[in-house]
């Protein structure tokens, strides 16, 4: 495949190698998934409800602990070190930060105060945290607008802005983008994806989002993952992806010969990696 | 007239003191979103523990600030013991935990200090100020108004700490959503301890108050549930709001106490504040300063 020798001629930046989730001890839902993440680039986690992009992206973040969940298999390496140990804390600090799904802005907090508090693991002084956020608002200008709005008052996609940007006062190299599109007008989202090809091309920030919308991302990402069942079943460069006539018919609803039957589908498996 | 200002401003800074214990409450909940029923036995803790230092031949500004190291060890360790390892469970489940904290603290300040009551001295008096009993022959208290003093010292500081600094940013952002501010790097741990430590001491403050006012006895605990209306009026959110809350709170009671007493035989003061509450939860559930429960639809 093509997107295997991409990835293994840039450097991952970003490996996830067999991991396996299992939440409450019992419910198995990655089973094994390996994925690269090359520098600079973007990389799409797709798939259904319940395939575990979002479990990929906590597993990664290691925000699963606060849910019960735990990674009981494989390794996560971030710039060639071990990370699956470290707390949330440590990998923003290592240049690393989820924006998570649904936004989660702190509601009560002003627009402003949001961004502020996402700088929490610099130190910086005065003057460094207003450039900072002259930054986020260069990038986001319509948060400027709303600064000193609460931001449960807000609308979604300024949340979403909202959530970004104050992602990005941590100065991460590397962002978890968990479900961007969720709950927003085509235009917004589209506005949004243009900011993060901007985020990604001139601050050189790598993305690993996790998306349902699989139109949408795969015309703004490098390359691609096909998630099933907490099992990688296909991966690859993201246009090659998008004019793949399976990846037509499951995901994009684009279908070229008529309807067809449940059973002549296909069950993509990657035996490679969890053989290995 | 004259005796109308009495009783109100008798009962404002009675109300300080209430708002006192309230600000322990609104702290923690702040932060963590626990409602800390064990607030009132930290303040009892705080008391016993002074006076049975101060008793025990220490002086008051060296058992002070011993008891403040002891606080704030009760406040980190209840936050690692009992709290942590229940992080990410209903607020139900943490609000019992806290209830069971309150009878250990209870029991653990009277098995290290005895049930004896104690009195405290902070070498204030408890007597009506002269200049304001001759020029306007009013009666106030000199120890609230030092009381006062202190307590509005301390919400300026807490609000400021809150709105203005970078750990007081966190604080309400932890308070507002605990997994995005993981996600951004916060940590929680460190958070809910610097938060269970600032506790402790306001805790402490209301305890060396109250006990050199009423004696350090296990009747101190009950000052704690009069904190319960005044967060119902202010806020369970917000600092300002157990001030106010605390005023409105004290104010109310002995006006009630003075004017309605007589009409269905006194001995109202003990409940006004509870049936005030419960009306101004129908009307304003967050209460008056409390973070309006926000809604999209």
């Amino acid at each position: 495949m093509t997107a295997q020798t991409a990835t293994q001629t840039a450097p991952a930046y970003l490996s996830v190698n067999n991991v396996e989730v299992i939440y409450d001890h019992v419910i198995l839902v990655l089973k094994g998934v390996s994925l690269d993440v090359p520098e600079g680039k973007i990389v799409a986690l797709l798939g259904a409800n319940g395939a575990g992009k979002s479990t990929t992206l906590k597993s990664i973040s290691t925000l699963l602990k606060g849910e019960r969940g735990e990674v009981t298999k494989g390794s996560i390496a971030f710039r060639g070190e071990r990370v699956d140990q470290l707390t949330p804390n440590e990998l923003v600090k290592k240049g690393m930060v989820q924006v998570m799904e649904g936004r989660h802005c702190f509601g009560h907090l002003t627009v402003e105060e949001n961004l502020l508090t996402g700088a929490y693991t610099r130190s910086l002084s005065r003057g460094e945290l207003k450039e900072s956020l002259e930054r986020v608002y260069h990038y986001f200008p319509r948060l400027k607008t709303r600064r000193t709005s609460q931001s449960g008052y807000t609308s979604g996609g300024e949340q979403q802005m909202t959530a970004i940007g104050r992602a990005l006062m941590a100065k991460p190299t590397m962002i978890l983008l968990d479900e961007p599109s969720m709950g927003l007008a085509p235009q917004i989202v589209e506005e949004i994806f243009e900011i993060v090809r901007d985020l990604n091309q001139r601050e050189k920030v790598s993305f690993l989002l996790a998306e349902q919308n699989t139109m949408v991302a795969l015309r703004y990402a490098d390359f691609g993952y096909i998630l099933e069942n907490g099992r990688v079943v296909m991966e690859g460069d993201a246009k090659e992806l998008a004019s793949n006539e399976d990846v037509k018919e499951f995901y994009l609803g684009l279908s070229s010969g008529g309807r067809k039957s449940f059973r002549d589908v296909k069950h993509y498996r990657r035996r490679k990696r969890w053989l290995a | 007239m004259q005796f109308f200002l009495e009783v109100l401003l008798g009962g404002l800074l009675s109300g300080v003191m209430y708002a006192l214990v309230a600000l322990g409450y609104v702290l923690i909940y702040k932060a963590s979103g626990v409602f800390n029923f064990a607030q009132g036995a930290m303040v009892f803790f705080a008391a016993l523990t002074t006076a049975g230092l101060v008793d025990a031949g220490l002086s008051l500004w060296l058992a002070a600030p011993l008891t403040m190291v002891a606080m704030v060890a009760l406040g980190l360790l209840t936050e690692k013991i009992v709290l942590r390892p229940l992080v990410a469970q209903h607020e139900i489940t943490l609000f019992m935990a806290t209830i069971g904290l309150t009878f250990f603290v209870e029991g653990l300040a009277q098995a290290i200090w005895g049930a004896n009551v104690r009195s405290l001295d902070l070498g204030i008096e408890d007597v009506p100020l002269e200049w304001l009993l001759e020029n306007a022959n009013i009666a106030i208290s000199q120890f609230d108004l030092v009381a006062s003093g202190i307590a509005a010292a301390l919400v300026t500081m807490l609000a400021i700490f809150f709105s203005k600094t970078k750990i007081g940013r966190a604080l309400r952002a932890v308070a507002d959503d605990h997994q995005a501010a993981l996600s951004i790097g916060i940590p929680l741990q460190h958070i809910w301890g610097i938060v269970w430590g600032v506790a402790g001491f306001v805790a402490l403050v209301a305890g060396l108050l109250w006990g050199s006012r009423n004696g350090v006895q296990f009747a101190l605990t009950f000052v704690a549930l009069k904190a319960l209306p005044v967060l119902i009026l202010g806020g369970f959110t917000s600092v300002p709001g157990a001030i106010v809350g605390g005023l409105i709170i004290g104010a109310s009671e002995k006006l009630a106490e003075v004017y309605l007493g007589p009409l269905v035989g006194g001995g109202i003061e003990g409940w006004f504040p509870y049936v005030l509450a419960l009306l101004f939860l129908l009307v304003r559930p967050e209460g008056l300063f409390g973070e309006k429960i926000i809604r999209r639809i």
